[in-house]
């Protein structure tokens, strides 16, 4: 038996609705007064470059972190007020790595099933399905500190549905994996969205996954959402071919050309400052 | 309950993967009973009176607790560091069960080191003296555990870098340790020194631990077993204030 099948439609279609939310470092705005809604069911995606505030809106929505301002419902419930319930709703596969490197592909599974709850038959039928399904199932007594890039990202996919979550957040799920690595990990993941209606959130910048995934996508930048819709809208609005040079029409910037950290910016200066010298 | 249960088992399973770590942290104390052991011994039995291996085993068992227990609040900066923090933190697990589990995942593995090295110091001549209050010893080092790992995981809620960790444990627990009558009796030393020790939580825990094993207790049984359960009981709430309030 599925639990998905057992879940009762909730009446109200947006499953998630941020309104004005801005988030301050400091004096740094980080994110600044954004608004969007998610359907049900819906595949939408955060594009902008580097350092536009797309972790830090997932870490709000997931609550990490607490909003400066702005109000915030997650399948019903405000992630301030009820963030247990928020918490039952989503699984996460954050940007960076969040497994426990000294434990089994198997432990972490069962780890997570336990904080969440999940009875104990449920969770072992759960982990041989998933870990299946990423195909990591053979190699699931094994410590996660020896595997490779792609199959902790295929683990902590499998590890964010566990259990039966309704929306589940993608921070960059692809980021630094290649090409055939890449198009397994979405196979997986849009069969949940296609099969199960888990409402899927993921950030990227990547334009062509974006145009490719989405049905809708939200371009932000410096902490603001410049515009949203489907990705013909943007075309169209834009009056572009594609999403790249929507990007450039908007910003006039290629989103490659990423907000560097100051770090790189400094080694950038240094090494003009090299070349003048020399 | 569950949450508390896993969180409390990954510490464990965790502790018994890292060999190297477990025979690295029995290296201290063991120095300890031998160095002192041999290098005191002669004069605290002038002085005192009785054999110094009996008064400093426990003082040694003690002072491993204390510092495995400690510096295990350096497992959550590890956790922020690799990412399982995260992972913990949107559980639907509250705070407070989050604390509680890691705490008490910490103070076992803080007893059980304590539990090894009481067991090392038997080959030093340690010969505890009632044998069958040996379980209410387990009391008192748990007691000593408890307290400290929620101290370090205080500690680990504001503390975000590993140095300015380490820097900042071992600034606190140093004098702790050393005015504590781990080492040397504290009822005849100066005024100042016997006050600093009044105070010091671990005062208590040394001579509860000592006076099961042993006997002679300074402080009596009741007050070191109600000062050490009060003084836990306070540092696992300010330890869980913290901890609740931690964002990433
Ligand atoms: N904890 C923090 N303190 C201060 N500034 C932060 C913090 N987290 C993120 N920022 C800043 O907020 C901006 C947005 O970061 P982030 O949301 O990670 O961007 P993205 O995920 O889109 O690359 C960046 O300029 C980053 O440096
Ligand atoms: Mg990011």
């Amino acid at each position: 038996m599925d639990l998905y099948q057992k879940m009762s439609p909730t009446p109200d279609e947006d499953i998630i609705s941020v309104d004005n939310l801005t988030k301050r470092f400091d004096d740094f705005i980080a994110i600044d007064q954004i608004t969007f809604k998610v359907k049900r069911g819906e595949i939408f995606a955060f594009l902008g470059p580097n350092g536009a505030g797309k972790s830090t809106t997932i870490k709000i929505l997931t609550t990490l972190l607490r909003p400066t301002e702005g109000t915030i419902t997650i399948d019903g419930y405000d992630p301030q007020l009820l963030p247990h319930k928020v918490r039952e709703s989503f699984g996460i596969v954050f940007q960076d790595p969040s497994l426990d490197e000294e434990l089994t592909a198997f432990e972490n599974m069962e780890y997570h099933g336990i904080l969440y709850n999940i009875s104990r038959h449920i969770r072992r039928k759960r982990i041989e399905e998933l870990l299946g399904m990423v195909e990591l199932w053979d190699r699931r007594h094994e410590l996660v500190k020896y595997f490779s890039g792609g199959m902790k990202r295929r683990l902590e996919i499998a590890r964010g549905l566990m259990h039966y979550p309704k929306i589940l957040f993608l921070d960059e799920p692809t980021l630094g994996l290649d090409p055939q690595t890449r198009s397994l990990i979405w196979g997986h993941i849009k069969e949940m969205n296609r099969t199960k209606g888990v409402t899927l959130f993921f950030t990227t910048h990547y334009m062509e996954e974006a145009e490719r995934v989405a049905e809708r996508i939200a371009i932000i930048d410096h902490g603001r959402i410049i515009i949203q819709g489907t990705p013909e809208m943007l075309k169209k609005e834009t009056k572009t071919e594609n999403l790249e040079e929507a990007f450039i029409s908007l910003t006039g910037r290629d989103i490659r050309a990423e907000d560097v950290s100051r770090t790189e910016r400094m080694k950038m200066r240094f090494r003009v400052f090299k070349r003048q010298r020399s | 309950m569950k949450a508390i249960y896993i969180l409390w088992l990954r510490q464990i399973k965790r502790y018994l993967r890292t060999r190297a770590r477990i025979i690295g942290s029995l290296g201290q104390p063991l120095l300890f009973l031998f160095a002192l052991g041999f290098g005191f011994g002669p004069i605290y039995e002038k002085a005192e009176g009785g054999d110094y291996i009996q008064f400093l085993a426990p003082g040694i068992i003690s002072m491993s607790i204390l510092f495995t227990a400690t510096f295990s609040g350096i497992e959550i900066l590890w956790d922020r560091q690799f990412g399982f923090l995260k992972e913990i933190l949107v559980a639907p697990v509250s705070r407070l069960n989050i604390m509680l589990g890691r705490t008490l995942g910490g103070a076992t593995v803080a007893v059980i080191q304590g539990t090894i090295v009481f067991f090392f110091s038997l080959l030093f001549g340690f010969k505890p003296a009632n044998l069958h209050v040996l379980p209410f010893a387990l009391i008192f080092m748990g007691l000593i555990a408890i307290t400290f790992t929620a101290l370090g995981t205080a500690i680990a809620c504001f503390i975000e870098d590993m140095q300015g960790f380490q820097i900042v444990v071992n600034f606190l627990i140093m004098p702790i340790f050393f005015f504590s009558g781990a080492l040397f009796p504290i009822h005849r030393l100066p005024k100042i020194v016997h006050f600093i020790s009044s105070i010091n939580p671990l005062t208590y825990g040394v001579d509860g631990l000592r006076t099961v094993l042993i006997g002679g207790s300074l402080l009596g049984v009741g007050t070191d077993l109600l000062v050490m359960a009060s003084v836990a009981f306070v540092i696992l709430v300010l330890g869980g204030h913290l901890f609740s309030r931690i964002q990433i």
